[in-house]
């Protein structure tokens, strides 16, 4: 064999080792049968990644209970607007988990004035406000997809004052010759394919339909084309991404739009959608003048950017909670230790027109 | 000439030929008059001789070779101008993106009027261009066979290829009364479109022409298998003279024949297998291209389809059913 042939061949099994090696996912590779035998309804684990994702998604122990009785809240302190009528010692609790779980770094200071506590000058209180009523509202009205595990700011925020996963509309360059399709790079949002980049954009902050296929045999009316298929197919992409599963733990592998043969999480995914179309319309979207007002953040940090390219709010998606957990934390419940984060919420929400009067 | 030492023994190799006959080239049958004339000359090279003829050349290009190929640049450069674009011209980016890239078809809006370049009309310009070149090519395929006195299989076969293209890029789409049905030019794209497409029109498999254009695609598979292992397994009888053996049955094709007897009951013989090989491999884009015409225009939903006409398969279910949430009354859309 001449030396141009063995380079040539070196050279091959170099690149194909490469390529093995940093494009597969290595073994072990569990299949779990969910289905009737043969017809694909399997899910599949890499129990050695599952293990580190087990690991990643650990609900942290919860403080004890305190003592119910006592004065309430809002007869000792001032401009206590949805916790107040929790005693002190409750109040106290909840205040320290949530300083936990959203600024264990900054400490009280990411959102008081600790001169004055009961100042709202401080706009990541004004926010945190309207999160909390957020975090009742899923608790209480969603049930249909959080059941009684329910959320707290932990299940989003892990620690981090803006919680990792998030998202903002896409901005699109527009490049002279070709113009903008929302697709064809390597879309994070959609697991690495080439199908549109913000799925998001019309389907958890607009109501577009999500469903494509017809109920019916024949063509009767449904205009969706193959290209608007794509953006559902890359919202599920986006949405089995999130939950570390395939497309059969919600779909009959050979019907995906039939109601009446899919496993019952899909029921589930499906109320999921509804309330993150809510939370960031009625939660999130509502406080973009604060976060425009405060684009890095508050002045001692963490200096990270509050608002998207396009200047929106940065959203919520099924990854914000579940990041990579088919439930989040696994299923361990978590709001249970904390009462206060499942009542109606007595105040009203805080609204965008008295954001912009403020 | 031998290009080997003198003291080779003779060996029958069937794929890689250590020794090599080097005579003078041969140029090829003469042209007729008014024809252009054959390009590149002829020359050896080594490598392709150990796996097939050393000979490399010449080229018969002429006047619809020449088209066939200045339309396909036209289409390749528009296709990959439009991507280098789509990346603001970063040469580095474009390789990292390129299997991400595509030119995509005009938006539905657009129906099948022409629009601007931008926003799909490049993808008209180097579809029509595209399509110009492979129909060239076809042409000459024909001509060229002609000129030797073949007949035209290798034509009509890549007609069957063109024909799916056309059902895809063209035919279906008009139907549909739109461009934006079409594929989009690009690697990971056609794929997911391709995935897309099926789901859209409720699972594919269920598609009685998919279903025979897998037939006819595994078929010629398998059908490439056995034929090719059947001939090498015969070189030692020089059964890879199949020609001869056509009209003069010798050992190899009688111990061919009857392997196959004895092992499925039946064999194709030495000219009928290159029809059975021929008419599968056509038969997988042709019946693959009424697949796909047929979808959309006359079954919007083949699970469903297959359904009414009772072949597919009920399966017991180890959860109780749910129903359609968005048909609740009060529910969020």
């Amino acid at each position: 064999m001449s030396l141009t042939a063995k380079l040539g061949l070196a050279f091959a099994g170099l690149l194909g080792v490469l390529v093995v090696l940093f494009t597969f996912e290595r073994p072990p590779v569990v299949t779990a049968q969910l289905g009737f035998r043969g017809t694909g309804m399997e899910q599949v684990v890499n129990p050695r990644l599952r293990a580190v994702s087990v690991a990643a998604n650990r609900v942290p122990e919860a403080p004890e209970a305190a003592d119910p009785d006592g004065d309430r809240a809002s007869e000792i302190y001032e401009n206590v607007q949805l916790l107040g009528d929790l005693s002190v010692a409750q109040f106290g609790r909840i205040m320290q988990a949530m300083t936990e779980w959203v600024s264990p770094v900054q400490g009280c200071a990411y959102c008081h004035n600790v001169e004055n506590m009961a100042s709202d000058e401080v706009y990541t209180k004004v926010v945190t406000r309207s999160m909390l009523s957020m975090v009742r509202t899923i608790n209480v009205d969603w049930t249909s997809h959080v059941v009684q595990t329910g959320v707290t700011c932990y299940t989003c925020h892990r620690g981090q004052p803006v919680p990792a996963n998030n998202w903002s509309t896409l901005v699109e360059g527009s490049p002279g010759l070709a113009g903008p399709t929302g697709q064809n790079l390597a879309s994070n949002a959609a697991a690495g394919s080439s199908l549109p980049r913000d799925p998001f954009t019309p389907f958890l902050l607009g109501d577009r339909n999500i469903s494509v296929i017809s109920p019916g045999s024949m063509p009767r009316g449904n205009t969706t084309d193959v290209r608007q298929t794509e953006w559902t197919y890359a919202l599920m992409m986006h949405m089995s991404n999130s939950l570390g599963v395939n497309c059969v733990y919600c779909h009959n592998s050979r019907a995906f739009s039939s109601w009446a043969q899919s496993p019952p999480p899909r029921l589930n995914a499906w109320h999921g959608i509804r309330m993150v179309r809510q939370i960031n319309n009625e939660y999130i979207v509502p406080l973009t003048p604060l976060w425009a007002a405060n684009p890095r953040g508050p002045a001692d940090g963490p200096q990270m950017a509050r608002l998207g390219p396009g200047g929106d709010a940065l959203k919520v998606n099924c990854a914000t909670c579940h990041q990579g957990a088919n439930k989040p934390f696994y299923g361990a419940p978590m709001a249970v230790d904390y009462p206060e984060l499942s009542r109606i919420s007595a105040a009203p929400v805080t609204r965008r027109a008295e954001l912009q009067t403020r | 000439m031998l290009t080997k030492s003198e003291d080779w023994k003779p060996e029958y190799q069937n794929l890689f030929t250590r020794v090599q006959v080097r005579g003078p080239t041969y140029p090829g049958v003469p042209l007729p008059a008014g024809d252009v004339p054959r390009e590149g000359g002829t020359r050896f090279v080594h490598l392709f001789g150990r796996f097939g003829d050393a000979q490399v050349g010449p080229i018969y290009l002429g006047q619809l070779g020449i088209l066939s190929i200045v339309f396909g640049f036209i289409a390749f450069e528009i296709i990959g101008l439009n991507m280098l674009a789509q990346v603001n011209w970063n040469v580095s980016e474009f390789f990292r993106q390129l299997f991400w890239l595509a030119l995509e078809p005009p938006k539905a809006e657009y129906g099948l009027r022409i629009p601007p370049l931008r926003e799909g009309g490049w993808w008209l310009a180097a579809g029509f261009c595209l399509t110009v070149s492979l129909l060239l090519w076809l042409a000459r395929t024909f001509q060229r066979a002609r000129q030797l006195g073949m007949g035209s299989h290798v034509g009509w076969a890549f007609a069957a290829a063109i024909w799916l293209y056309l059902v895809l890029g063209f035919i279906r789409p008009v139907l549909m009364g739109s461009w934006s049905e079409a594929v989009p030019f690009g690697i990971f794209p056609h794929l997911d479109w391709t995935a897309a497409f099926s789901i859209r029109y409720g699972n594919l498999f269920y598609n009685p022409f998919h279903a025979l254009s897998i037939v006819f695609l595994y078929g010629s598979v398998l059908l490439f298998a056995m034929h090719g292992a059947t001939i090498l397994a015969l070189g030692r009888y020089g059964g890879e003279r199949e020609i001869e053996l056509v009209l003069d049955r010798g050992t190899a094709a009688e111990r061919g024949g009857l392997f196959w007897r004895w092992t499925m009951g039946f064999n194709a013989s030495f000219e009928s297998i290159h029809r059975w090989a021929w008419w599968f491999a056509i038969l997988t884009p042709i019946t693959g291209g009424i697949g796909i015409l047929l979808t959309g225009t006359v079954v919007d939903n083949w699970y469903l389809w297959a359904v009414d006409r009772h072949f597919a398969p009920a399966y017991p279910q180890l959860w109780a059913p749910i129903a359609d949430p968005a048909l609740l009354q009060g529910a969020p859309r």
